[in-house]
């Protein structure tokens, strides 16, 4: 036969990451994901500059009736560090799972909706092998969201107040260096803090061919989870909600460390990744693909 | 090779109804011959892109079996996929990255796909297709055209067994229309077998060696266009400026379907031997300036296969 036929080319191991580098340039150029990353990024600044022209006068920052202000913005002034624990704690409760939601609402829904879907699985992308890069990809948007904000809160701080040592919650001083390490750390523990929530709204996203569906049905549930998470007549599965733990990261600021809620809630994020990965994957490798 | 003699796409009572009920597809028993370009042909709606969909995985089957290249599917889409270039419903691109990086984002999809030559290989399927000035322009500001042909683009990334197009001229101008045409054989003249639905029959047939036909989701005939256009015969044509007249005299001499266009007139041609025809037109005073028999398109096979016209069933 005068067929041309084709060298049979072998899938390689290695070639498998170039989808992930891919996607993480597809995402991170995306004018969507910068202007979140923007977003995020201005927080900072709002709260760095509203505590120094509260505190201009010489007051205290926070309410000056002694009520509570975001944790550790009274310590802002004498510690720009602090700058970094205010932000997080900010920004954790809202505005940065509103923007992981969107990211990974949008993950498969979004292609599914442009079509591009079918093409990348006729390449092919294999499903399983998709829905692992996308997982990841929204991991990395987890943590460069996490270290936009701690980056620019640490900006911020490191030009409008002082740094140096820090004294912790438990009242102890700890150094700079030390501090900064913490810091690192805290603001790691916020981007896996996230990932349930990415495992959560991956799952949504394989459900529908709409890409705002998904975000708003991730977003939604973000905050039904953090309404239901206020009521005190559900403590007992309080503990089983992702965002029960989230603020625990302060524990990190104690001396010695809290590790207890740190560690329940690394392991709340694990249980959602574990169960919603795995329906996001029954579910996408079974799906038939019609948009 | 086993796929040689099972044909590069073979299905067996092949199924899908969808969630809703629909039945988009059934029973169909296709054989797409190595080598070939296949025409996949229906009107709107007759499970064409369905097929297509299940041939690529995409979509599971309800019942039946289907093997592409030898393999079958869903099952070694694996295997079978890197060999296979598809347009499937239309290019689906992304707006926000320009042509070159659409081709550098599906080619590294392709896990078999070899990252060192990425760029030169993107950038000979888009000069291929006539992209290469348009390459660095964000896809939201192509026309209609241009998405057809960097979708084309995409399906040429690598050397392809089987080329699936489904509906590839959509939206193309005349111009484009040829080059696809051109295109098509060209892939074919090196031995990649094309398999291309269509709703425009005469698109079709100045491309295709094989040909089937599509109807609410059933095979309604299949095999090589000679074959199938043969039992379909052909019609008389006249051109005059007499139309009235050349009219009445075919009719008069036994020729059925008598239709007036312009300055034609065509009908199917009767029993008797045509140059008494032509004699009886000229003896009428019927001014002829043309006479002759136009061979059967595959619409008239269509027709006469089925017994109606090229349109959507509901
Ligand atoms: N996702 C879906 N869910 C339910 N029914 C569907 C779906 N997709 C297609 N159908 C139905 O299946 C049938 C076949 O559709 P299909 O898209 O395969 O036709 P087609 O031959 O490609 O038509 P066209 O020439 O318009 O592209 C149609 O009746 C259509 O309404
Ligand atoms: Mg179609």
């Amino acid at each position: 036969m005068s067929r041309a036929e084709t060298a049979v080319r072998s899938p390689r191991p290695l070639r498998t990451l170039g989808l992930l580098r891919s996607e993480l340039t597809t995402t991170f150029r995306r004018w969507r994901t910068l202007a979140l990353l923007g977003v995020l990024a201005a927080v900072p600044v709002l709260i760095g500059a509203a505590v120094r022209i509260e505190t201009s006068d010489g007051s205290p920052a926070g309410p000056g009736d002694g009520g509570e202000g975001p944790a550790f913005v009274a310590q802002i002034t004498n510690n720009g560090l602090f700058l970094v624990f205010t932000a997080l704690a900010v920004t954790l409760p809202f505005f940065l799972p509103m923007a992981v939601g969107v990211i990974a609402g949008d993950a498969i829904a979004g292609e599914a909706h442009a079509g591009t879907l079918r093409y990348l699985l006729v390449a092919p992308a294999g499903r399983t092998r998709l829905l692992l890069t996308k997982y990841a990809a929204t991991v990395a948007f987890c943590l460069a969201a996490t270290f936009v904000v701690a980056v620019s809160a640490l900006a911020v701080g490191a030009l409008l107040f002082p740094l140096g040592d820090l004294t912790t919650i438990s009242g102890t001083r700890i150094g700079f260096t030390e501090g900064l390490g913490r810091a690192l750390l805290i603001a790691l523990v916020v981007a896996l803090s996230l990932t349930g929530l990415a495992a959560l709204g991956l799952f949504v996203s394989t459900l529908t061919n709409s890409g705002i569906a998904a975000m708003a049905a991730t977003v939604g549930l973000l905050i039904t989870v953090q309404i239901l998470d206020q009521i005190p007549q559900l403590h007992a599965v309080q503990p089983y909600l992702f965002s029960h733990y989230w603020l625990s990261f302060a524990d990190l600021v104690r001396d010695p460390v809290h590790w207890d809620d740190l560690v329940r809630n690394l392991q709340v994020q694990a249980l959602y990744t574990a169960v919603f990965g795995s329906a996001a994957w029954a579910r996408f490798t079974t799906k038939d693909i019609t948009a | 090779m086993d796929e040689e003699d099972d044909g590069v796409i073979r299905t067996r009572g092949l199924t899908k109804r969808y969630r809703g009920g629909q039945l988009a597809v059934d029973g169909l028993d296709l054989t797409v011959p190595a080598g070939s370009v296949f025409g996949f042909l229906g009107p709107n709606g007759s499970g064409k892109t369905t097929t297509i969909r299940m041939l690529m995985g995409l979509v599971e089957p309800t019942s039946g079996t289907a093997r592409v290249l030898g393999h079958p599917m869903p099952r070694s889409s694996r295997a079978v996929l890197p060999r296979v270039g598809a347009l499937i419903e239309g290019p689906a691109l992304y707006g926000f990255l320009t042509g070159r990086d659409n081709l550098l984002r599906y080619d590294a999809a392709d896990p078999t796909a070899d990252p060192r030559t990425r760029r030169t290989r993107v950038a000979a399927a888009l000069e291929r297709v006539g992209l290469t000035a348009a390459a660095g322009k964000k896809v939201k500001a192509y026309s209609l055209g241009m998405r057809q042909r960097l979708g084309l683009a995409a399906a040429l990334l690598q050397p392809r067994d089987l080329l699936v197009l489904d509906e590839p001229t959509n939206g193309l101008d005349p111009q484009g229309m040829r080059e696809i045409r051109s295109l098509v054989r060209e892939l074919a003249s090196d031995g990649t077998t094309v398999f291309l639905s269509s709703h425009l029959l005469d698109e079709i047939e100045q491309v295709c060696t094989h040909a089937a036909v599509m109807a609410r989701g059933r095979l309604i005939a299949q095999g090589a266009v000679a074959e199938l256009t043969a039992g379909a015969r052909g019609r008389l044509v006249v051109t005059t400026p007499d139309t009235g007249e050349a009219a009445r005299v075919l009719k008069e001499q036994g020729a059925g379907d008598v239709v007036v266009d312009e300055d034609r007139v065509t009908g199917e041609p009767p029993e008797r031997d045509l140059a008494e025809v032509n004699a009886a037109l000229v003896a009428a005073g019927v001014r002829v300036r043309g006479f002759g028999l136009e061979r059967a398109s595959l619409e008239d096979a269509f027709v006469a296969l089925t017994g109606e016209g090229f349109d959507v069933a509901g």
